[in-house]
């Protein structure tokens, strides 16, 4: 068949387009405001309508007045055209409203195209596993529209998607080497939108009555571990964050002033171990009390917090070692002896006095520190994450009256009775304990782990931590807040799973997650020099490495066009059976000559065969036409013909 | 030199009648427009993965620029080892599109889709051959002078399956078409005398005698001249008295019959028309061109023989 070649775009085409546009747009339904998506999605259903219809595309004016529309909303809610959002949105936009200029199969292909580059887009919010298979959907299906669209009418669906199919498949090759081997940079080639990586949780650098328990309604993972050798018992996975020495009455915060210099001194050998962390957007990289040794890019700050020059804004993974017993700075500079005695001057007048009278008893820092500590052990103080509202004197409501709290109450009451009896002492937030995931070995440190504990100073011993929620609760050290918790709390659904199969089953993905974590997503550019000095190319420069990824890549082409190309001569299925008949002859003694026709041969074979020449007459029949005759492919009765045969 | 390579690059080796199959050295590619816009997006995106390090977006990249590569094989693949098999042209007027019929045969088991043949852009024609079949297509050309129109080198190309690349082969099958020249509609001459009895020609009908032809086998036997067959019987049919005016008036078109200040082709043009109008009318006509002379009869075949004969003429 053949016509004049056209084009415009066939009537078949539009579907394929507005389904891959549709694939392409709809994840970021999740996260973009409800009017974009509201929007782009009528864009899309009028362009389908019109369709339907037969209509006519609007005007250039009418286009013009809706882009203009839609940057002006983008405008108010992002107050940018260029941020990270804004621009997902604007390419949401222009993709929808591009469905209804699509004229040629010109405007077929751009539109092709933007949705492969929306495509990408997605990764900005989410890396996982399952966004990654639909992102796979999604890329097959707009490589079917892109074949649907240059082949024309004559592609029909099944074929065109396995032709996709096929075209993907031997994409998949170079991926992988391109994947392995494209030399790797780190860290961002420019300065990223402010809102680059918007949307994080975590700890942050304040703390106040409520602020931990919100956070630990949360199950997202905030970090994973690998232990280089057997992981310490769960009570000393103390994961340190900032540590919090002013306080104005109700917010504790990090002291502002310049970093000073630390002495540690390890009492036992450091463990060693390696943390993922997941971006949270903060510096502090979460070691393990005390960290030893860091990576390069970090240090420690004056209160032993392992800070990284930049902010964890991506997952990254870090090496590191701690001593698990320490001693830290036992001859403390007096400016930060004085700042943690520091108390704002009139509240909790109760909590004051109570201080005042452990002094007198004994002025010694740890019976003042036990006199705390019974404090809180005895006195029906409870642990839930939904303590009762607290006034302007908070600590002596929450000491004398309401007793319920969580461990930033305890924290902070512990470390102002501390300052009241004149030691120093200051409030450390991070994480403690964490899950151990049988299957891969890696310790999983949720946001529903975070914790607030106390630090206090003696001479002599350094700063010691203690934890006031170990006496109020020693279920949350020992198992985990889950179990520390009394039933009926507001904690995530995903930690709570008590049924030994559903527990499995959770820890089976989160370790596919961590391995996908590990293996796919952070292959950086350390992993891949690694990789290269284990293929022999140590130390290979940028050149080198294009040198061998050129060669690979070529070898690929080569293979893919040979495998393409390849043609094996299929023999003819008519002839096939002619030969199977002529086996059957030479069983009875009847050679066939090279010479001989089909015709020739039935001659002499009903000369000397006649029982045999009804059966082999059919054959030579349907033979004939089966190869010469009007209606080609009639195989079936030269089969049946040749199988009749006696 | 040059001549020589263009012969080997794009002419038939055959006499022009074999099939012929696309081979590797014949088939060129280059990107698409379109194919440069993937790869700028490409870049782009690649630029976007690294500076956001996004592990996925550096996949993502690296399986789109992999389709790309596959994408070109395929393309390649689209034309290579199709087989092409010239047809018969039919001849046309000058000023009509001639029609270069190819058989295209696909002998490989996956369909060969949205090929197009193309001498002049504006005539692009697409074909598409199923699995381990045939397929006629037509190359088209305008044909705009008289006489023997050779097939010109035709461009077979093909954008499948992601129109990121085009691959193209020049094929120059030996084809020519007849173009007979362009008619040009006036109103026939007067029938002339025949130069049988050269007397004037009259309207009088079937009264006036103009003259003899041959017997017709559809010609009543009241119209033959017994007197004047019977003098030549033995290597002559029987002659027809022939009338002046009447339907079946004999007409002689003649190249001195035709404006002398027209140039060769309008004058040829016509007595294009003068042909194609006296076949309609159903007369017989004679042509005579300097230097050649077509017999007076009528019919199909006799009107292919003049048209042929205007097409090839050089007066």
């Amino acid at each position: 068949m053949s016509t004049i070649a056209r084009l415009a775009l066939d009537r078949g085409a539009p579907p394929w387009l507005f389904g891959s546009a549709l694939l392409a747009t709809a994840p970021h339904a999740l996260h973009q405001p409800i009017w974009l998506s509201l929007f782009s999605g009528l864009l899309l259903a009028w362009a389908a309508w019109l369709w339907w219809r037969d209509g006519r595309l609007p005007g250039r004016w009418l286009l013009i007045a809706l882009v203009v529309l839609a940057c002006a909303g983008i405008l108010l809610e992002f107050r940018t055209l260029f941020g990270r959002d804004a621009g997902v949105g604007l390419l949401v936009i222009l993709a929808s409203m591009k469905l209804l200029e699509m004229k040629s199969r010109r405007d077929a292909m751009v539109i092709v195209i933007l949705d492969y580059f929306l495509l990408l887009t997605h990764y900005f919010f989410s890396q996982s596993i399952p966004t990654g298979l639909w992102l796979l959907l999604s890329i097959w299906l707009v490589t079917a529209a892109l074949i649907r669209v240059s082949g024309g009418a004559v592609c029909r669906p099944l074929p065109t998607l396995r032709h996709a199919g096929t075209l993907l498949a031997q994409a998949l090759p170079f991926m992988i080497v391109l994947y392995l081997l494209f030399p790797r940079i780190s860290g961002p080639l420019w300065g990223l939108p402010q809102d680059a990586h918007s949307g994080k949780t975590g700890l942050s650098d304040t703390m106040s009555p409520g602020s931990i328990s919100d956070l630990v309604q949360s199950g997202a993972i905030a970090f994973r571990v690998r232990f280089d050798g057997e992981p310490p018992p769960r009570q000393q996975l103390y994961w340190r964050g900032p540590v919090m020495e002013l306080f104005d009455g109700r917010i504790w915060r990090l002291h502002p002033g310049p970093t000073a210099a630390e002495r540690i001194e390890a009492l036992r050998p450091p463990v060693s171990y390696e943390t993922t962390l997941e971006a949270h957007s903060q510096r502090w990289l979460l070691a393990l009390d005390a960290p030893v040794t860091l990576p390069a890019d970090s240090a420690l700050n004056g209160t032993l917090t392992a800070l990284s020059r930049q902010s964890v804004d991506q997952r990254r993974r870090v090496a590191l070692s701690s001593a698990l017993s320490y001693r830290f700075n036992p001859d403390e500079r007096p400016p930060v002896i004085t700042r943690n005695l520091a108390l704002p001057a009139g509240i909790n007048p109760r909590s004051r006095a109570l201080a005042e009278s452990w002094r007198q008893r004994d002025a010694s820092p740890q019976a003042i520190v036990d006199q705390a500590l019974r404090l809180f052990a005895g006195n029906e103080f409870s642990y839930t994450l939904r303590p009762p509202l607290l006034g302007d004197n908070g600590l002596d409501q929450f000491l004398f009256e309401t007793r319920r709290g969580f461990c930033e109450h305890y924290a902070a009451a512990f470390v102002f009775l501390m300052r009241a009896a004149g030691v120093p002492a200051r409030v450390v937030g991070g994480y403690q304990g964490g899950e151990m995931n049988p299957l891969d070995g890696y310790l999983v440190v949720r946001q529903s782990d975070a914790h607030a504990w106390a630090e206090v100073w003696m001479a002599g011993r350094g700063w010691v931590r203690v934890d006031p929620t170990s006496v109020v609760a020693p279920a949350r050290l020992e198992a985990g807040i889950a179990d520390a918790l009394p039933q009926g709390e507001p904690l995530p659904a995903l930690i709570q799973i008590r049924a030994d199969w559903l527990r499995t089953l959770r820890h089976r993905w989160e370790a596919v997650n961590n391995a996908w974590n590990q293996h796919i997503l952070g292959y950086d550019p350390q992993r891949q020099r690694e990789l290269l000095s284990r293929l022999g190319l140590p130390d290979a420069d940028w050149r080198r490495l294009a040198f061998v990824l050129a060669t690979l890549c070529a070898l690929l082409l080569a293979v893919v066009t040979a495998w393409t190309l390849y043609h094996r001569p299929r023999r003819d299925p008519a002839s096939q059976l002619w030969q199977r008949a002529l086996r059957h002859l030479r069983r009875r003694q009847v050679d066939c000559a090279p010479w001989e026709t089909p015709h020739a041969l039935l001659t002499r074979v009903e000369s000397t065969q006649p029982l045999l020449a009804p059966a082999f007459r059919r054959v030579v029949e349907a033979y004939l036409g089966a190869r010469y005759g009007e209606q080609q492919h009639q195989l079936d009765a030269l089969r049946q013909a040749v199988k009749q045969l006696p | 030199m040059l001549a020589r390579l263009k012969q080997h690059l794009f002419r038939w080796r055959s006499d022009g009648t074999a099939p012929f199959r696309l081979g590797q050295r014949r088939i060129f590619i280059l990107p698409t427009r379109a194919g440069v816009l993937f790869a700028l997006a490409l870049l782009v995106m690649l630029i976007g993965a690294i500076n956001y390090n996004l592990a996925l977006g550096h996949a993502l990249v690296f399986l789109l620029a992999g389709l790309g590569l596959a994408g070109m094989v395929h393309t390649f693949r689209n034309i290579y080892g199709l087989q092409i098999s010239p047809g018969r042209c039919e001849p046309v007027f000058a000023g009509e599109i001639a029609r270069f019929p190819l058989q295209l045969t696909n002998d490989r088991t996956t369909p060969r889709v949205a090929l197009t043949l193309a001498v002049e852009p504006a005539l692009t024609v697409t074909a598409a051959v199923n699995a381990e079949t045939s397929t006629k297509t037509a190359v088209l050309l305008t044909a705009n002078q008289r006489g023997w129109l050779p097939l010109p080198r035709v461009r077979l190309a093909t954008e499948f399956p992601l129109g990121l690349f085009n691959a193209w082969s020049y094929l120059q099958p030996e084809m020519r078409c007849l173009v007979y020249p362009k008619p040009a509609m006036t109103p026939l001459p007067l029938p002339v005398a025949t130069d049988l009895t050269g007397q004037q020609h009259g309207e009088g009908g079937q009264e006036d005698f103009a003259g003899f032809r041959d017997r017709q086998p559809a010609d009543s036997p009241r119209h033959v001249a017994w007197k004047a067959s019977a003098r030549n019987i033995a290597d002559r049919p029987l002659l027809i008295k022939q009338f002046a005016g009447g339907a079946s008036s004999e007409l002689r078109l003649h190249w001195q019959d035709t404006d002398a200040h027209l140039d060769t082709e309008q004058r040829l043009s016509l007595l294009t028309g003068w042909v194609m109008a006296a076949d309609a009318a159903g007369s017989a006509y004679g042509l005579s061109l300097p230097g050649l002379e077509v017999a007076v009869a009528s019919g199909p075949a006799h009107r292919l023989h003049c048209l042929e004969a205007l097409a090839l003429a050089t007066p």
